[in-house]
């Protein structure tokens, strides 16, 4: 049966198999669709942004003519190439330059003097550069001819062809691969502390019979909600010159590696914990009885029991967690400082000096310890699933008094940190000049006289998280469906996995930028959606794909497929069994899938910085802009907005959940 | 039944779109201009409210960000231009698109009238100044006096052990401003005597911002006792009652101009070229005085309330051709010399 679609011959074949198998094609279909899509939007712009990073500029000094008015004649044309033979003016390293590049062509000529009343002439041989004088462009193979004070303002211009040059410019600028050490260690570092953190409040959650576990869940999951430049943000309140407590920094400033350490753990510290508390909550109860029963110390019990059937789960943590660090964006963009990160590098690169071939090599330079983190992850992932047997009892926490207490107190601290940035940020939002005039008041929140759009992006966000949710929640659980119901085609399923994997491994900055390089080129067909919300959409979307598509697959997983047999035999086709059976039973997971999408769309910053257009400003975009033209407050008050609506998405979210639970799940009770 | 209804919803849903499409195009004749700019957010409306007020049938739809971001999207779109007008962009900015022949030479009715600095040097010039935009420290006396700082009279003074960590300016690699400071400087002393004194400033440098008008509100809030940034930031700030004081230093200051060009191969020329020739106006020229002390049109200009009076004999005799055409040059270098240095400051 599972090779219906392949098989030749249908003499012998029961009655059934047609309609299967037209089934399966449908599904192939759909897959080959939702397949499409993920190449249209991640396979081919990465592959324009990886050929953008081999496209270099130099300068064609074999292109360039010149002839030289001496007493009464013009000298023979000589070409710039063999004048620099001569002079060895201009290095290799010169010539290779960006798009942007000019040389002055002054060099070539050692007596040269504007005030002499020699003449020049300049050409080009071919059409393949050109040169300007001063601003004006000159583009043809005409003689042009300048007297000694204006050909001081002749400069040429490069010409572009393919090559490692940027690469090499890359790895010899230090200012640049500085940026690769930086990275790093920051996300290092952050990886060991918010790993520790996370594995202490998850443990207190997990095995502590401590009181307002429920409270404090809501609490660490609170950064979700926001986007990661605002605790930046916060920290500038506290700990900026003018921070409330600035003391407690004993000198060191909070703009650079501290603040962007401490920003970092705030914004990772759910997505660490969701992992280790998921890891800790499937451990095996009969082994803690069986340490128990061997007398081993509580110490010794932790150490051989907890940690190695948590290790997985801590491995997945901290990659995730140096993923999220690595490729982030906001949070150094706000209060880095001087110090470089990589991510901050591109936006350097093509926003301040327009150098998108750089900003390309930067792009696949992050894209290398993001992919590398990620393969890691996954296959330690794998590894986890197979932990749980069949036989394994939850394990039970008894009260322990002082226990307890320790671990109510360290879960009071960490929430204290997350609820006391967040609250940092509501506070500023409302003072009126910080610190001259501490007076209360909502003018931080007319956002029209600011940067970045106005209560327009405020709705636009909306609007983007809805279409993000729906469109996303629609398009992941369908190709998800379909490649687990899928009968066959081992192949193109494996290769589907494939690409819906690759979105996680992608930073949002690249994505972005990609976008540009592609999208943007008018020879491409799909180039009407650039500068719509539509894009914003697609890109969304595909940013977060992964996720969504593993929550999906894990929902459907859990479905036997005894379901499409029993359907199939009953002559049932599979979109009927999909609405009436599969898509209801596995509804909590669209619903999680949709949530996650909102909230995510809401405070995503960069993958979008490089996509939105006059009607499509968004509520994130305007925090970053609002804050980078020294609008600190009213930045504060907009990321406020978002982590409220992301609140009260969240609520109506529970809130229907539970409704749609009665309805539709009554069957999970026995 | 489901699949039934569905279409039909469909069907209406197409015939109703494209009758609101047909009406649209029909009843509203007003053709949509897309204009990108960097003018400040607060002024966006006021402009386009005032050329309404004369043109009505054209309707500007902005698109804002700051100078570094529109250049980018400018040059991004290239060979697939999505605005019409440029509306308030460094003339730096302009420059760079100009060599690269994006622009299309115009001469606006009535150009003659302008100050020549004001206006493109080609024939047909490729754009049009609408205000200067003039380079000043951001003096927060509070901070100053908490701190035992005198005021700053000349970029050298800068210079002083005194103000170590009292300083901030934007970085040029991502600022208009920035580099604006930059290559007036290496203007005013020469380009070795400009990159010694930034050797010298440079160790005074508190960091370096992203954005050209955050020092001056950084000076503002009080973050940070002297800003470099621009006047016209900086009288805004004073204005909202934030304790500052403008200082324009002796040696002069460099300025960049707000200018206007159309994009080539805009399918709506003509609604542009009515854009460009209202924006050189008397009228238009008055309207950018609300907030700019120096404007394009000669006599128009009226001192504007906690501008600095001397500000218009301090602006050097900006070379805005040096500055485009050594661009790539001097960013490499200032980023060379000063980007490397990862380690933050400690104060």
């Amino acid at each position: 049966m599972s090779h219906t679609t392949t098989l030749p011959d249908t003499d012998t074949a029961p009655l059934i198999r047609p309609k299967t198998s037209r089934d399966d094609k449908i599904k192939a279909v759909f897959m080959a669709v939702i397949g499409l899509y993920l190449v249209i939007t991640l396979a081919l712009p990465l592959y324009a942004m990886l050929s953008k990073s081999f496209s270099t500029y130099s300068f064609d000094l074999s292109n360039f003519e010149f002839q030289v008015y001496k007493i009464d004649s013009w000298s023979e044309p000589v070409t710039a190439l063999s004048l620099n033979q001569k002079l060895n003016v201009v290095t290799p390293a010169e010539l290779s330059t960006s798009s942007d590049g000019r040389l002055g062509v002054t060099a070539f000529f050692p007596d040269f003097s504007f005030r002499s009343i020699t003449r020049y002439k300049i050409r080009q041989i071919n059409l393949d550069s050109s040169f300007l004088v001063g601003s004006e462009r000159i583009a043809d193979t005409e003689w042009h001819e300048f007297s000694s004070n204006d050909f001081r303002r002749v400069v040429l211009r490069p010409s572009s062809s393919t090559g490692l040059d940027n690469y090499k410019i890359y790895f010899s600028t230090p200012s640049l691969f500085k940026s690769i050490e930086n990275s790093l260690f920051i996300a290092f570092v952050v990886m060991i502390i918010t790993v520790s953190m996370a594995f202490g409040f998850a443990y207190a959650l997990n095995r502590s019979t401590m009181r307002f576990k429920g409270v404090f869940r809501l609490i660490a999951m609170a950064p979700i909600l926001v986007p990661s430049l605002l605790p930046g943000i916060a920290l500038v309140y506290l700990f900026g010159n003018q921070g409330m407590i600035k003391g407690l920094l004993m000198g060191q400033s909070i703009y650079g590696p501290i603040g962007i350490i401490i920003g970092s753990i705030f914004f990772t510290f759910p997505h660490a914990l969701i992992i280790i508390s998921t890891a800790l909550s499937i451990s095996d109860g009969r082994l803690y009885e069986a340490a128990i029963s061997l007398r081993a110390s509580r110490w010794k019990t932790f150490w051989t029991v907890t940690i190695p059937a948590a290790r997985y789960g801590l491995f997945s943590a901290a990659f995730v967690v140096f993923n999220l660090v690595i490729t982030d964006f906001g949070l150094p963009k706000v209060i880095g400082g001087q110090y470089n990160m990589l991510a901050v590098d591109i936006y350097k690169q093509v926003i301040g000096q327009q150098n998108f071939e750089m900003g390309a090599v930067v792009s696949v330079v992050l894209l290398l310890p993001a992919m590398f983190a990620f393969s890691i992850d996954r296959y330690v992932q794998k590894k986890q699933v197979a932990q749980l047997s069949a036989q394994s009892v939850p394990y039970e926490p008894k009260p322990h008094k002082r226990f307890d207490l320790i671990c109510l107190f360290y879960s009071l601290l960490v929430a204290v940190f997350i609820m006391g940035l967040i609250g940092v940020c509501q506070y500023a939002a409302l003072i009126k000049f910080w610190p001259y005039d501490l007076s209360l008041g909502l003018s931080n929140y007319n956002f029209e006289v600011m940067d970045g759009g106005g209560w327009g992006s405020y709705f636009n966000s909306i609007k983007l998280a809805f279409f993000t949710a729906i469109a996303g929640t629609l398009m992941v659980f369908i190709g998800a469906y379909m490649v687990e119901k899928t009968n066959g085609l081992t192949t193109a399923r494996s290769a589907f996995q494939f690409l819906a994997m690759m979105p996680m491994a992608v930073p949002g900055m690249v994505l972005g930028l990609a976008y540009i390089f592609f999208f943007n080129n008018p020879a491409n067909p799909l180039n009407s959606i650039y500068a719509t919300m539509g894009i914003l959409v697609i890109c969304t979307v595909t940013h977060f794909y992964t996720v969504s598509h593993l929550t999906a697959v894990t929902a459907l997983k859990q479905m036997d497929r005894e379901f499409e047999s029993v359907a199939s035999s009953l002559k049932q086709p599979f979109y009927k069994l999909l609405f009436k059976v599969t898509f209801p039973v596995c509804l909590p997971a669209t619903l999680d899938i949709s949530i996650y999408l909102f909230v995510n769309a809401m405070t995503t910053v960069s993958a979008v910085i490089f996509l939105y257009s006059p009607d499509t400003t968004l509520a994130s975009i305007a925090v970053l802009n609002m804050d980078d033209a020294g609008d600190v407050a009213p930045a504060a008050a907009m990321g406020m907005m978002i982590f409220y609506t992301n609140v009260a998405a969240r609520l109506i979210h529970i809130f229907i959940t539970r409704k749609l639970m009665i309805k539709t799940q009554a069957w999970r009770v026995r | 039944m489901f699949k039934k209804s569905f279409m039909k919803t469909a069907a209406v849903g197409c015939i109703a779109a494209v009758s609101m499409i047909g009406m649209s195009q029909s009843t509203l004749a007003a053709t949509d201009l897309v204009v990108y700019s960097a003018i400040e957010a607060e002024d966006l409306a006021r402009y386009a409210k005032t050329f309404n007020e004369d043109h009505p049938d054209i309707n500007i739809k902005w698109v804002r960000d700051s100078t570094g971001i529109v250049t980018a999207k400018l040059l991004a779109e290239k060979d697939n231009p999505q605005a019409d007008v440029v509306w308030g962009l460094a003339a730096t900015s302009l420059l760079l698109l100009k060599s690269e022949g994006l622009l299309d030479p115009y001469k606006p009715k009535g150009v003659e009238a302008l100050d020549k600095k004001f206006v493109d040097k080609g024939d047909v010039p490729s754009w049009v100044g609408m205000d200067a935009w003039v380079a000043s420290i951001c003096y927060n006396t509070v901070e100053a006096a908490k701190n035992n700082l005198t005021p700053p009279k000349t970029w050298k003074d800068l210079l002083k052990p005194e103000y170590k960590g009292h300083l901030i300016m934007p970085n040029p690699n991502s600022s208009g401003t920035g580099f604006l400071d930059v290559s007036s400087w290496l203007q005013i002393y020469g380009e070795d005597g400009g990159w010694e004194f930034m050797d010298g400033l440079h160790e005074n440098i508190s960091r370096y911002t992203h954005s050209g008008s955050k020092p001056c509100k950084l000076a503002a809030a009080g973050e940070i006792p002297i800003g470099i940034s621009f006047a016209f930031r900086g009288a805004k700030s004073k204005a909202k009652g934030a304790p500052l004081e403008i200082i324009v230093p002796e040696e002069g200051v460099g300025w960049d101009m707000e200018a206007t060009a159309i994009i080539a191969g805009t399918d709506k020329l003509k609604a542009a070229q009515t854009l460009v020739d209202w924006s050189i106006t008397k009228k238009a020229n008055e309207m950018y005085n609300i907030g700019y002390a120096v404007v394009a049109y000669p006599g128009v200009a009226k001192p504007v309330k906690f501008f600095p009076e001397n500000l218009l004999d301090k602006m050097i005799d900006n070379d805005f051709e040096f500055a485009a055409n050594n661009r790539k040059r001097i960013l490499s270098t200032w980023q060379e010399r000063y980007d490397s240095k990862s380690d933050p400051k400690k104060k």
